[in-house]
């Protein structure tokens, strides 16, 4: 059999455009279940943020400097969007198997990457309109205040600091999808650990040298810490320089987008070699 | 039917062998397996379970590898030219799960346009056009999560064709469905596929009538392998011709197996009637009269006779040796 008389494709879409299509249509799932779906509201923003407002009022009453409701705020917020890419994330290609819509996936043309980003950037937006009710709180109920700071600095950092965290997100969601179960009990055993690592709810230099090697691992702990620098100055007690720290997260951000991007192609081999992960039961 | 092009699917020797679980033995799902589907054909695989329809389904839609063996979809080649082939394909399989219960219908289709690269100019107007032809029409707002089982596989069914694929693969598009629905769903097929010429179906189903009906060509496929492939009316005429009868008896003798030198099979009882019924085929329709008077010979009162033609699934069941739903032969 040769490839002569191969038939030309029906006329659509390729390359980045369908890439973005593709995206920009995973996307949109995310971002209607988040508006048509209020009750996620309680669950996803309202009760990661009581955490902060714990840590808000202890602050409070021992008296200790207004910066550190600031990082406690900060640490709210980001809890937010660390439970959307561990469990709305990580856990989605998993679930995809399960509801047996994973092949469907592997069968279209569009790349799997288009999938998972488009995975990302609604979880990203729906995540954002959760974390404002943090925000909210800590405006108008706690009345919490920041140092004066540049308002690029911290758009920079904060987009930084979610690619990395977002494209962390997409390779776990092939870890969970080739470990099933096994991935799924060990990210919900490392949960408080990764918290306590990413020092949430207080200055991260306090871990001493254990912060400098959560940072090396851990983009929610870098992401934490560059976020309250900017907003709090020297105040954050930061645990390395700034841009150092911008860096260290951009750096995330590539070699994690590269992971998701092979451990993915592997898994796909995996599947078709093996005939897993297209059968939910498998 | 044929075009110049390559042909919609070809493949030759193609085998696939999976691991036994926890060690055991290796299960071969295809073995030699040599298709050939023209452009504009309506082409079914027929088998029961096991028999690996599913496996080459898979195969040929870029989700599995082929132990060994090749197979091409449009000329291009499911290992190597992966990406070329899902461009052309599109694949439903009954009783699947797809789209998200927050989506309404329209959206959901919408969805899955994008992820084949489909215009968005074009899109809008087809899912309508789908919604329309598999009577959703009125739904199309509706969250998915609100449909019933019924109307969700028609949304399932609809999604396949939003691609506007050179080659559909339909695995049971219809398992579960009813009646009226079922048939709806099968007029769209052979509308959509007469409506351009290169336009081609591989249909999987357990519906002896549904192949029957659709299909230009059938495939048996009965433990890993083909075992026959030609027309429907071929494989009808390939099989040992004759009259099948159904006598409805009375006072035949349990474990009464052949009258007047023929074999008979017993069937359905009917405890109402205290009657019985006996199934034989004759060779010679002629010799009817004569076997009914010597069921009477031997005190056997007959209450109803009714005949008919060969059918596809007498076909199935003397290629294959068993009918569709007893299950895998034992090995």
């Amino acid at each position: 059999m040769s490839g002569m008389g191969a038939s030309p494709a029906r006329t659509r879409n390729t390359g980045p455009r369908l890439f973005l299509q593709a995206m920009a249509a995973r996307a949109y799932v995310r971002i209607m279940g988040s508006l048509r779906e209020p009750t996620w509201i309680v669950s996803d923003a309202v009760f990661p943020n009581l955490g902060m407002c714990a840590f808000v009022l202890l602050y409070r009453a021992l008296d200790a400097p207004r910066s550190y409701e600031a990082l406690a705020l900060v640490g709210g917020v980001l809890t937010t969007y660390w439970i959307n890419v561990v469990w709305g994330m990580g856990a989605q290609l998993y679930w995809e198997k399960q509801s047996g819509q994973l092949q469907l996936y592997f069968a279209a043309p569009c790349s799997r990457m288009a999938i998972l980003s488009g995975m990302a950037v609604g979880g990203l937006a729906a995540t954002m309109l959760r974390s404002l009710v943090g925000v909210a709180l800590a405006v108008w109920v706690f009345r919490i205040e920041v140092a004066p700071f540049s308002p690029w600095a911290l758009a920079g950092v904060f987009v930084l600091t979610m690619v990395a965290l977002y494209a962390m997100g997409m390779m776990l969601a092939s870890l969970f999808l080739l470990y099933g179960r096994e991935a799924w009990h060990t990210a919900n055993a490392l949960q408080e650990p990764v918290y306590f690592l990413s020092g949430l709810y207080f200055p991260i230099r306090s871990l001493g040298a254990l912060g400098v090697v959560a940072a090396g691992v851990l983009p929610l702990t870098l992401g934490t810490d560059a976020i309250r620098q900017v907003l709090l100055g020297p105040a954050a007690r930061g645990l390395l320089p700034l841009p150092l720290e911008a860096l260290a997260l951009a750096g995330f951000g590539v070699v994690f987008l590269w992971l998701a991007s092979l451990s993915l192609a592997h898994l796909e081999t995996l599947a078709k070699r093996e005939g897993r992960l297209t059968q939910r039961w498998q | 039917m044929a075009t110049d092009r390559a042909p919609a699917v070809e493949t030759r020797a193609l085998r696939r062998v999976f691991k036994g679980a926890r060690g055991g033995a290796a299960v071969v799902a295809l073995d030699a397996v040599g298709l050939r589907i023209e452009r504009g054909e309506v082409f079914g695989l027929l088998g029961p379970n096991g028999a690996g329809k599913t496996t080459c389904i898979k195969i040929l839609n870029t989700l599995l590898y082929p132990t060994s063996g090749e197979a091409r979809v449009a000329g291009h080649d499911v290992v190597r030219e992966a990406a070329e082939v899902r461009r052309r394909i599109g694949l439903v399989s009954g009783g699947e799960n797809s789209g998200y219960g927050i989506l309404t219908v329209r959206e959901c289709l919408w969805m899955f346009s994008q992820f084949y690269g489909v215009p968005a100019a074009e899109a809008g107007p087809r899912v309508d056009r789908l919604l329309e032809a598999v009577g959703l029409s009125d739904l199309s707002r509706t969250l998915i999560n609100r449909l019933s089982t019924g109307q969700r596989q028609r949304m399932n069914f609809a999604r396949g064709f939003v691609s506007d694929p050179e080659i559909l693969f339909l695995d049971e598009p219809t398992l579960g469905m009813d009646v009226n629905a079922a048939r709806r769903l099968r007029a769209f097929v052979l509308e959509w596929v007469r409506e351009q010429p290169d336009r081609t179906v591989l249909l999987t189903t357990h519906y002896m009538a549904e192949a029957d009906e659709l299909c230009d060509r059938i495939a048996i496929i009965d433990l890993g392998r083909v075992l026959a492939c030609d027309t429907p009316s071929a494989l009808r005429r390939a099989v040992e011709g004759g009259q099948h009868v159904e006598l409805e008896v009375l006072g035949a003798p349990e474990g009464l197996a052949e009258v007047d030198g023929l074999p008979v099979a017993w069937g359905a009882p009917h405890p109402e009637r205290g009657t019985h019924t006996l199934k034989l085929r004759l060779a010679d329709g002629g010799r009817l009269p004569l076997l009914l008077r010597a069921l009477e010979a031997r005190g056997i009162t007959v209450r109803g006779v009714s005949t008919r033609e060969t059918s596809l699934e007498d076909a199935f069941i003397a290629i294959v040796g068993r009918g569709l739903e007893e299950g895998e032969a034992p090995s």
